[in-house]
């Protein structure tokens, strides 16, 4: 297992600028510290092996190294105020809709909802769900804890009117769970209360909502949404709950209220506003799921931010999680001197086989606004698909789900790394990822250390042979450019929604990474901006431009998605809840919004399957003159019937070119992949009557197809629909007809003579 | 229904035998997918001892837990693994050897 981790708090960097390394140990002991320059990630001895440049830097060394924990699980933090516990009764409630009453297997824990509660010294008060998943009340008074219980379990994802109430007056405790479900709720009482309850001693802690104070942090963490909680100076009749739901509230009842919050307000920020008396607002941390349908949500509007009362709910997660918030262990100042590139920062403990005890925290360094000395501006620039690597940060369906062997067709293999996730389920989840209770996970950060964004690491999605993903599988495209001795700098994901087209416009040419999946509105458009003044786009993948995403307006290194409508999906996003938390956008597939990826590639997703790859066929179509230079030096029939991912260059994942969805009329689809295997089936949203032919064997639609086309602006787009074709551009010492049309595309397209449309 | 696994399927053993890592007739592949279906609790997987080079057999325990490593069973090759798994889980579907 994993004996040393790292994370960095920026992925992109420039010259100048400093970047912050953060290192956990599994014990108190050095570790050395150092940069490499990363030219190739995989490990597998059929190809031409790990390339790690030695970059001596300042901040390499020994230091001491420490365990740092993470703590997983959103909560609101209000900070403390004597009021929050009224003195002459309490009635504290909220609208709840649990997603996990009860954990599986037997495993037990107490969820807090709402409270101002000290455990230690037994003071305070605490609405909660107990081990067995009832409500439960309690209060203390400093000696001895006085608790009522709900006598039966809550239901999951059924709303239910939560509430507590303390009468000092006449000694009583209240507990009432009253399902919004008539079915419901005709299953027992909706209240109980005992007496000869003392009066609460308060707590000197923060008021707390999904979770309870534990020392700084945060203990027994809930798991369902929270719609309006509620805290009142008086103990009401439970009769009287129900009006404390309705807006405005009655005069009487709005005199007594301590606080009250409104989570539909400022949706996109992690403030949770008290729109009562004393504007006591709180802090959300580790990002629960904002925009969530609230109680009252009628489906009349899906859209919250024209609707937002109707989605009041926030959906808290015991395994929520945004920043591991570690000390640093050092910055770094990147040099001027420095070229863009892809770097990282190699942690070692040790240099065990396996690899365990060494870690590399990549970095991206861009190129500065003046020119590295000795070293023109490349013409060619590679987009780190930095959101994808986001969106599959800590993947664990080989870890959870019940279907990822079924997926690749063969036994699931952990490398060391992965063996650490599965033991530490704080380091958060992946996009690709359901949380516990079984709802999606829809953001995701890299401020953690992200361990399947690293070079060495071989995914489990990958294919036969290297079995890369992702990250590591854009390192053989960084070592095909090496081995060419073509330059170019790098520019993320992230910097091109910063910056806009701005951030490409000095390059001729953009390399896109095998699997640049995700993009923000501004990245898309950004893309588009840059086509139509002539930039040319080489997309050396698959499955491009085909989830809408959106990056956070006040947090960094954060992205949303919404698995929304359809598409390749681990989870499908409730209804009424397809808008982004974030932005506000409709979320889904770019396909969905009338923005179909051919539309920027040529090509769209059209199959999948993870077992071996295959080759293309040539079509007449690369005859075609418009072609002749593509082809230069290539005789063969079939493309890529070799390669380090699944044995062939096509395979994994492929598009397919198709006017309908926006492919240009005047595109040359120049070869098409044939002889996929029954593991490929066709993508659900090509899917509408399920038909038993839709297999790799049967379907027109898996294929891959090699297309090009000239832009109205003199630029053009090579787009080579498949996954894998860049494992396949080191085969035979890189002379090959994948690593041949690559080249041959790439330097025409540095070539300044303008692409002409055919006429 | 799930498929349910018959004295029929037997046929495909050898097929399985002679190239584990597929592709796989659609017979056999049914048979693979019945004996890959079920939680992740309890799976084997293999474990990376020398990358590219070395795998150990392991079972999943269960949400957050360490994997249990069978110590015992290790590989140099993919598809030796495979076709060991496969035998393992065939004999705890049908409770039959296969030789």
């Amino acid at each position: 297992m994993q004996k040393i981790v790292g994370y960095a708090d920026r992925l992109s960097v420039g010259p100048g600028e400093t970047v912050r390394f953060m290192v956990s140990t599994d014990r108190p002991r050095p570790f050395a510290a150092r940069m490499v320059r990363v030219i190739n990630g995989d490990a597998n001895p059929a190809g031409p092996g790990v390339k790690l440049e030695h970059r001596p830097s300042a901040i390499e060394g020994r230091y001491e190294g420490r365990p740092q924990p993470i703590a997983a699980g959103s909560h609101m933090r209000v900070p403390h105020h004597p009021r929050q516990t009224p003195e002459r009764g309490l009635t504290v409630a909220a609208m709840l809709w649990p997603t996990l009453p009860v954990l599986p297997d037997g495993e037990t824990r107490r969820q807090a909802v709402i409270g101002q509660w000290s455990e230690a010294e037994r003071r305070g008060w605490l609405l909660e769900v107990d081990e067995t998943g009832r409500l439960r009340f309690k209060v203390g008074d400093g000696r001895t804890v006085y608790s009522v219980t709900a006598p039966s379990p809550l239901t999951e994802r059924r709303w239910v009117l939560a509430a507590g109430i303390h009468d000092p007056a006449a000694g009583t405790i209240t507990v009432v769970q009253r399902a919004l479900d008539p079915y419901v709720a005709a299953q027992g009482p909706g209240e109980t209360a005992i007496d000869g309850v003392a009066a609460i001693a308060p707590a000197a802690v923060d008021l707390m909502v999904a979770a309870r104070p534990d020392g700084s942090g945060a203990a027994d963490h809930y798991d369902g949404k929270i719609d309006s909680p509620i805290l009142l100076a008086a103990a009401l009749d439970p009769d009287a709950l129900d009006g404390l739901f309705r807006r405005p509230l009655a005069p009487a009842t709005a005199a007594q209220v301590v606080a009250c919050w409104d989570f539909s307000i400022d949706i996109p920020g992690i403030t949770a506003y008290d729109v009562g008396p004393h504007q006591m607002h709180g802090a959300l941390h580790n990002l629960p799921a904002r925009a969530m349908k609230g109680w009252n949500w009628t489906g009349e509007c899906h859209d919250w931010t024209r609707k937002p009362e109707h989605y009041g709910a926030i959906h808290f997660h015991a395994d929520d999680f945004y920043d591991a918030g570690w000390e640093p262990a050092f910055a770094w100042t990147v040099p001027d001197d420095w070229p863009s590139g892809a770097y990282a920062c190699h942690l070692a403990v040790g240099d065990a086989e396996d690899g365990s005890e060494e870690d590399l925290v990549p970095v991206f360094v861009r190129a500065g606004k003046k020119p590295v000395p000795g070293r023109e501006r490349p013409k060619v620039a590679f987009l780190v698909p930095t959101a994808a690597y986001m969106a599959y940060a800590n993947d664990h369906n080989h870890l959870l789900d019940t279907s990822a062997e079924m997926v690749i067709n063969r036994l699931l293999v952990m490398q060391p790394s992965d063996l650490f996730i599965q033991e530490h389920p704080e380091y958060g989840l992946s996009l690709y990822d359901s949380h516990r209770d079984g709802s999606g996970v829809c953001y995701s950060s890299y401020l953690r250390p992200v361990l399947n964004m690293r070079p060495r690491y071989a995914g489990w999605l990958g294919a036969y042979g290297s079995g890369l993903w992702q990250y590591n599988a854009d390192t053989h495209l960084l070592d095909w450019l090496e081995a060419q001795g073509i330059p170019f700098d790098v520019v993320t994901d992230e910097d091109l929604h910063r910056d806009g087209v701005e951030a490409i416009a000095p390059y001729r040419v953009v390399l896109s990474g095998t699997h640049p999946e995700y993009h923000s509105t501004r990245m898309w458009d950004a893309m588009m901006a840059w086509q139509s003044r002539g930039g040319r786009l080489m997309y050396l993948g698959a499955n491009g431009w085909y989830w809408r995403i959106a990056f956070h307006r006040d947090l960094p290194g954060v992205i949303e998605v919404r698995r929304a409508e359809d598409g390749i999906r681990c989870w499908a996003a409730e209804p009424g809840e397809y808008y982004h938390s974030f932005t506000g956008e409709y979320g889904g597939l770019w396909r969905r919004q009338d923005r179909p990826p051919n539309v920027v590639t040529g090509v769209g997703f059209t199959a999948q399957g993870f077992d071996w790859c295959s080759y293309y066929r040539r079509t007449p179509a690369s005859r075609d003159p418009r072609a002749a230079f593509i082809f230069e030096g290539v005789e063969e029939e079939i493309i890529g019937n070799f390669g380090l991912i699944g044995n062939g260059a096509a395979g994994l994942e492929l598009d397919r070119a198709d006017m309908r969805l926006g492919t240009p009329p005047h595109a040359l689809v120049l070869a098409s992949s044939e002889g996929h295997s029954d593991i490929y089936l066709v993508v659900t949203e090509e899917v509408n009557v399920t038909t038993p032919d839709i297999t790799g064997s049967q379907s027109p639609l898996c294929r891959a197809d090699l297309t090009f086309y000239e832009t109205p602006s003199g630029g053009a787009v090579f787009s080579t629909g498949s996954i894998a074709w860049c494992g396949s551009l080191s085969h035979n010492g890189y002379d090959n007809n994948v690593s041949r049309i690559t080249a041959n595309v790439l330097r025409r397209f540095m070539d300044e003579t303008p692409f002409t449309m055919p006429r | 229904m799930p498929y349910k696994i018959s004295q029929w399927d037997r046929q495909w053993i050898d097929e399985m035998r002679q190239n584990p890592l597929g592709p796989h007739s659609p017979n056999l592949q049914r048979v693979l997918n019945t004996l890959r279906a079920g939680p992740a609790k309890g799976r084997y997987v293999l474990v990376t001892r020398k990358p590219f080079a070395e795998w150990v057999l392991a079972v999943h325990q269960g949400y957050g837990k360490p994997f249990r490593i069978l110590e015992d069973q290790v590989f140099t090759d993919r598809a030796e693994a495979e076709w060991h798994v496969f035998k393992l889980r065939w004999k705890a579907h049908t409770g039959e050897d296969i030789n």
